[in-house]
Parts: structure tokens; sequence; C-alpha cells
């Protein structure tokens, strides 16, 4: 068969269900071979190639699984990159198949010829231009290896038309060792000892614990670990969900946006447990004044992790699934309900200074807070959040009601506005019957609008929430409080998005009062189909607490 | 244990607290992959730092590449290179060393014109352990193995024969630790 065909095959073998894609003159022989493979693997045709790699983040964010996306070479390929910087950062499984010009043309600037293994070369946990049929189906099941295994990440497989056009056999087999490649660190036992010798000496412990969890499947080991040792636990942005927040250790988020007691006391702690989680600058605020007090103990897979941003006093290097089981075993059982205290006595402060204005709000107008209660309000338990980048995102992820793992999606590490909505998009097409939420801005829509036309299309019923202020808000936030309100360039002159959504045959509604918000909220969840609902919320408002950029996290302000 | 420093897994680094920038070989074990090489200088340049020296050869092992790549920055630095390049899907294994726990040598070419030749290039070539490797009708050229600083010696001195042309390899090295790489294959 010919080396296009071979390409499918390779995919259903892998089990792949989902190809976001476009297609164009250099992947054409693939398009031509899938379409003879619809009742094996489904297609899906995004309105642009950047549409189709954040779709694909989406879907395997969601659902564990690696996603696949295709498209064709030069434009098609250089419109991924955005989403491999982001799905790197985030450590995201994710296998892109470029179609490249025939071999014989490399290097000659032939039409929509780009170094795509070049140009992708720091955005992938490890690429490959395949220019031999033979080679096609190795390297796909050696790509679907990388991607998953160890710490995910993207990786891309630049196929030239010649190869995809020639006769060769299928002889798929999955790759399942690669000899330079070690993803799972061995669990030393002596960390877990040093670590467990450290944990029961300790006052004033906190765990933080970040996608790490998620990724290896140790939410279970992670809540039994907790309630042995009665540690107090915060989550990073990523890390959002691998406890329930009604969990009675769960002490609340870190970071920037965070909450205020686990950011205040992480600068009090006298040990802390890093769990699947890199210590980022938006988590650890000035690096010189974090955590000086403590020690840290650090559980990690990936070696070049450690000792990074902060420095261990523990590594316990590992999957944290199984280094996790190792150091309950050997920890003693403990509480720490004075300690535990200190986290309540602050979070109340917090509510009545912060939450309570941002959920309950007197003033006139809509707070981004309150739409997120009454989403939660009317939303069922394993709903996915899918969200943008800025004041939205942090609101959503600190008010939205988190009761089960993989139900956060949002771009972390890299802030890609525009992510959302094809992200939301590939969620929901992993589970059609399960509630997907993408909540964004009005700014971050506009950067990747055109991918209604996609959830038209596919029936996606993504319910959208649009929080409108005409502003790009975080960008004023910072203008406001760092650049003595120069609004420079973040004010929108909007379009009717009401009438972009109902132009994709879309149900709208667009609320800008109080009194009609909850009922809103509950017609949107009851539509079958996708929802488009734009709130008008109050232009001039601040996400709060904060960590100020340059500031220690026990800085953190709450107005 | 000669090096009780390097990562031990589960053990804390002990890190030159200093800071102080000294030279390191960082010594790589990779599959022969194309792009290999334009991985690990993305590391560096990512970083802002600039390689001093590179060299690439097969190693021992048929189908393993040796890269010798040297390196000034400060210990903490070093190890997430070498962590960074360990990372690379196709690198086996990154080693990185200090220069007294290296044997390492450098090649150097210089083109002398023969016209400007005289005997006290004899014992130049005597006292530097150089030698003539090739004699033109116009030129000579002088070959000298050492470290850069014996290497650099000899080239200002060389200087004052009116040197046409010089250059210098990048270091090769093998380890003093008895550690073999089959133990991470």
């Amino acid at each position: 068969m010919r080396g296009a065909e071979i390409v499918i095959k390779t995919l259903v073998a892998e089990n792949a269900s989902y190809i976001f894609g476009y297609p164009g003159g250099a992947i054409m022989p693939v398009y031509d071979a899938l379409y003879d493979y619809v009742d094996q693997i489904k297609h899906i045709l995004t309105r642009h190639e950047q549409g189709a790699i954040h779709a694909a983040q989406g879907y395997a964010r969601v659902s564990g699984k690696v996603g696949v996306c295709m498209v064709t070479s030069g434009p098609g390929a250089t419109n991924l990159i955005t989403g491999l910087a982001d799905a790197m950062i985030d450590s995201t499984p994710l296998v892109c198949i470029t179609g490249q010009v025939d071999s014989k043309l490399l290097g000659s600037d032939a039409f929509q010829e780009t170094d795509v293994v070049g140009f992708t070369m720091p955005g992938t946990k490890w690429n490959i231009q395949v220019r031999d049929v033979a080679d096609i189906a190795p390297a796909l099941a050696k790509a679907f290896h990388i991607a998953r295994t160890g710490r995910p990440g993207p990786v891309l497989v630049d196929i030239t038309k010649n190869a995809q056009n020639a006769f060769g056999e299928f002889n798929y087999v999955p790759c399942l060792n690669i000899r330079s490649y070690k993803p799972y660190p061995k669990v030393e036992p002596d960390s877990i000892s040093r670590a467990a010798e450290l944990i029961n000496k300790a006052k004033a412990p906190m765990v933080l614990y970040g996608q790490g969890v998620i990724i290896g499947k140790a939410e279970a080991e992670l809540a039994k670990f907790l309630e042995k040792t009665g540690i107090p636990a915060a989550s990073t942005l990523l890390g959002t969900g691998a406890l329930p927040e009604d969990h009675p250790q769960f002490t609340g988020k870190l970071g920037m946006h965070g909450n205020y007691a686990p950011n205040l006391l992480t600068n009090q702690a006298d040990v802390l447990i890093g769990i699947g989680m890199r210590f980022d600058d938006r988590v650890t605020g000035d690096l010189s004044r974090y955590a000086k007090q403590a020690k840290v103990i650090h559980l990690e897979l990936d070696p070049a992790e450690i000792n990074k941003n902060v420095k261990c006093e523990v590594a316990v290097l590992g999957n944290c699934k199984e280094s996790l089981q190792l150091l309950t075993e050997e920890v003693k059982e403990n509480s720490h309900p004075e300690w535990m205290d200190r986290f309540r006595e602050l979070y109340a402060e917090e509510r009545s200074v912060v939450v309570a204005n941002d959920i309950s709000p007197t003033k006139v107008g809509l707070t981004m807070g309150e739409v997120i209660r009454f989403i939660n309000e009317y939303k069922q338990d394993d709903a996915v959040l899918v969200t943008d980048v800025g004041q939205h995102q942090m609101v959503a992820w600190r008010y939205f009601d988190y009761k089960v793992p993989r139900t956060q999606i949002t771009s972390g590490g890299l802030g890609t506005m525009g992510f959302a909505l094809p992200a939301a998009l590939g969620a929901q097409l992993h589970d059609y019957n399960r509630q997907v939420i993408c909540v964004l801005g009005d700014g971050g829509i506009q950067m990747t609008v055109q991918e209604l036309g996609t959830i038209m299309q596919t029936k996606a019923p993504v319910k959208i929430v649009l929080l409108n202020n005409n502003f790009l808000g975080m960008v004023r936030q910072w203008q406001q409080l760092f650049y003595d309100k120069r609004y420079s360039f973040t004010e929108l002159h909007n379009p009717d998005f009401q009438l972009i959504a109902e132009a994709y045959g879309i149900k709208t509604a667009k609320i800008s009062g109080r009194e009609s918000l909850g009922e809103a909220v509950a017609e949107m969840f009851v539509h079958d189909g996708p929802y488009f609902l734009e709130v008008v919320v109050e232009k001039e408002d601040n996400v709060f607490p904060m960590v100020a950029s340059g500031c220690a996290v026990d800085e953190i302000r709450l107005s | 244990m000669l090096f009780p420093w390097r990562q031990q897994p589960g053990e804390l680094f002990i890190y030159d607290i200093t800071k102080q920038m000294k030279r390191y070989t960082i010594s790589v074990f990779t599959e022969n992959f194309i792009g290999i090489l334009s991985r690990i200088t993305l590391i560096f340049t990512r970083r802002g730092i600039n390689i001093d020296g590179f060299t690439a050869s097969e190693s021992r092992e048929e189908g393993i590449y040796r890269i010798t790549i040297e390196v000034t920055t400060t210990e903490e630095q070093v190890i997430q290179l070498a962590r960074q390049i360990e990372k690379i899907i196709d690198v086996i294994k990154a080693f990185y060393y200090l220069d007294d726990e290296v044997v390492f040598q450098e090649l150097a070419l210089y083109k002398i014109p023969v016209s400007n030749l005289d005997p006290g290039l004899e014992k130049v070539i005597r006292q530097y352990n150089a030698r003539i490797i090739s004699a033109e009708r116009e030129f000579v050229v002088i070959e000298m193995t050492g470290h850069k600083e014996d290497t650099q010696e000899l080239l200002e001195i060389l200087k004052e024969f009116n040197i046409l042309e010089f250059v210098r390899s990048g270091r090769v090295a093998v380890a003093k630790p008895m550690e073999t790489l089959d133990k991470y294959l």
C-alpha cells in the first residue's frame, strides 16, 4: 500500500479516535487515503491549523490520550508552533503530522517548503523527518511512545510527499523501548526514607501538588498520603482537580492569583513537599525570598526539574504514583490541627475581603466571579471547564467547583490567548454527553473565533461563556496598578458577538443585569447543542489576591 | 566514590555556592540522529551561554557518538545544561567534568611563510614539542597538541614569524572516573 495509507493505518493501530487537521498540497495523499477510513478514525476539519492543535490539546488533556493533529507543509506547519510551545510547557501528549514537499525539493525553497524540523525543534519533545516509506510506521510508533510516556509532550513527524506516495509494506510494530530514553526513573528507597524522616519531624509541613499527579494518575495516592500525614495541601493551576476541593485538607491554590493562605504560609512552613510540579515563577514569586526557611522535598519525574528553580533537600525521582505509595508506607500517622487552623483563619480573611465581593457583589456592575457562582449552581459534577488566558481565567479557576480530575483545561505555562475555544471543542468531542464549559474573554475569543465554524459543523454542544469587559482586562489591571493607569492599547471596540455566533447557527443570549443572570446560565445548560452566552461585566475590575511581579509570596495583597 | 557531589538520585546536589565561573567539559553520548547537534546547541542558545569548544566523533561503541563540549559557567548552570541535554530523547547520557577530572587534548595548526623561517624556529618547535607536518614551496605547517594555554603560547611566539593562518580544534577528553557507558545502555 501507499505510505499515505500506512500513516492512517498506523494511527488506527495506535487507537487514535480523532485527527484534528487541515488539508493542503503536501499532505493530500494522506487525506486521500483517509477517505477510505472514516469508519475507523474521525477527522475534524478546523478553520485554522492553530485551532487544530489546540483542539488536539483539549482532547488530550481531558482524555489522557495522545492528541493527533495533521496539517500540510509550510504555513500549515508553522501555524502549529504556538500550540507546540503550549503543549511542550504544559506537558500535553500530541503527535503532529506535517506534510512536506518531495524529498528531491528539500532545501530548494520549493513552494510551501519550510524547514519544519528546524522550526519546531525547541517546541517538541522529539521530531523527525521521514523521507522513505519504510520509515513511516516505525517513526509514528516511536512518536506515540515518546509523546505519551514519561513527562508527556508534543512530537512532530514531517513526511515528504514522495514517502506518502511510494508503495511499501504495512508492518506496524508498537514501540515499547528506546535505548536512549528512560521515561520513568526508578524510585530510590533511600530518597523515600530521607523524605519520610523530614516529614515525620515537621511541625508545619505543606504539600504543593501539580499536574504530575494527574498525568501519573496518582490522585488516590495523593489523598491517602495527605490523610495519613494530616498535611495541608495546595494546588498549582494545572494540578487543580487532582484533589477534590471539598477535601478537608485542601487549602486552596498557589500562585500569582491563587489563595491568600497557601501563598502566605509557604513562607512559614518548615517542610515543603512539591509533588509533580515545577516551581514555576508564577507560583514562587521572587525566588530569592521563596520559602527560605523551609526544607524542600521534591517528588518529580523529570530529573531536569530537580533544583532548577528551588533547591531541594531531598529529591524523590520517579513517577509520583509509585513514590507516593512508598512514602505513605514510611510516614507516620499525624495531624497538624493548629497549623491547619492558620490556613482556615487566613481563608476567612480572604473570604470577607475578596471572595464575598467577587461572588456575591453589591456593586452595580456584574463580576466575573458571580457568573462562575451561577455556573457552579447549574453544572454537573464532572463538567469540564476550559478557559482562555487573562482575568476570566484566574477568576474562573479561583471559583469554579472542581470535583474530579481532568476538568481544568487551560493554557498554563505559555498563557496562550485563543486557546479556549478550540480546546473546548476538542474536550467536548471526547465525550458529547459531558458538559464542557468554555469561559473566555473578549480579547481571546477574537484570536480563534473562526473555530465557531468547527463547533457548528461538528455540533459539539460546547457552552461558551464570554465575559466581556471590552478590555484586555489583565493587561489593563497591570496598567492600572503598575503603569499609572496609562491604558495603552488595551481598550477594545468590539463587534456584536451575538451576531457572530448566530451567523454560525449557534443559539445565543446576552446578559448585562444581575436579575437575569441565573436564569440565563440555567437556560444555557438545558439547551441541547452549542450555546453562546455573553455576559457584560464590570469594565474595570481587578483580580485579587495578587502576588505582584517581583514580590515574595508572603507579600500577597488582598486589594 | 570519586565525585561524591555528583547527583546521586534522591540526594541534595552540593553546589559550588560561590557561583564561580569555571571551565567545564560536558561529555555527551548520543545516537547518531539527524538534528541532534542542533538540539544540543539550542539548549545553550536559549540560555545565552557561549560554547567554547565543540567536537564530535564516533565513540568506542559502534553507532554511538561522543560529543565533547567546553563551556565556562557555574556548577549550578552546568548541571542544568547536562540534565537538559540528557533529556533529549536520542541522548544516552551527559556527564560534566571540571578540568582536573578529565584528560584532555586539543590540536592546533600554524601556517608560516617560508620567507620568515629563521634559525630561531627550530628552538621554538623543540621547546613546544611541536612538529612540521607539511612543507610547501611558500609555507610550512606546524602542528602542536596540548591544552589551550600551551597552543596559545606558541601562537604568540609564532606571530613573530609572520604567521599566516592558525586553527585550533575543540577539546577531546576522556574522563578520569572509571565509569563506563555500558551501565546506561
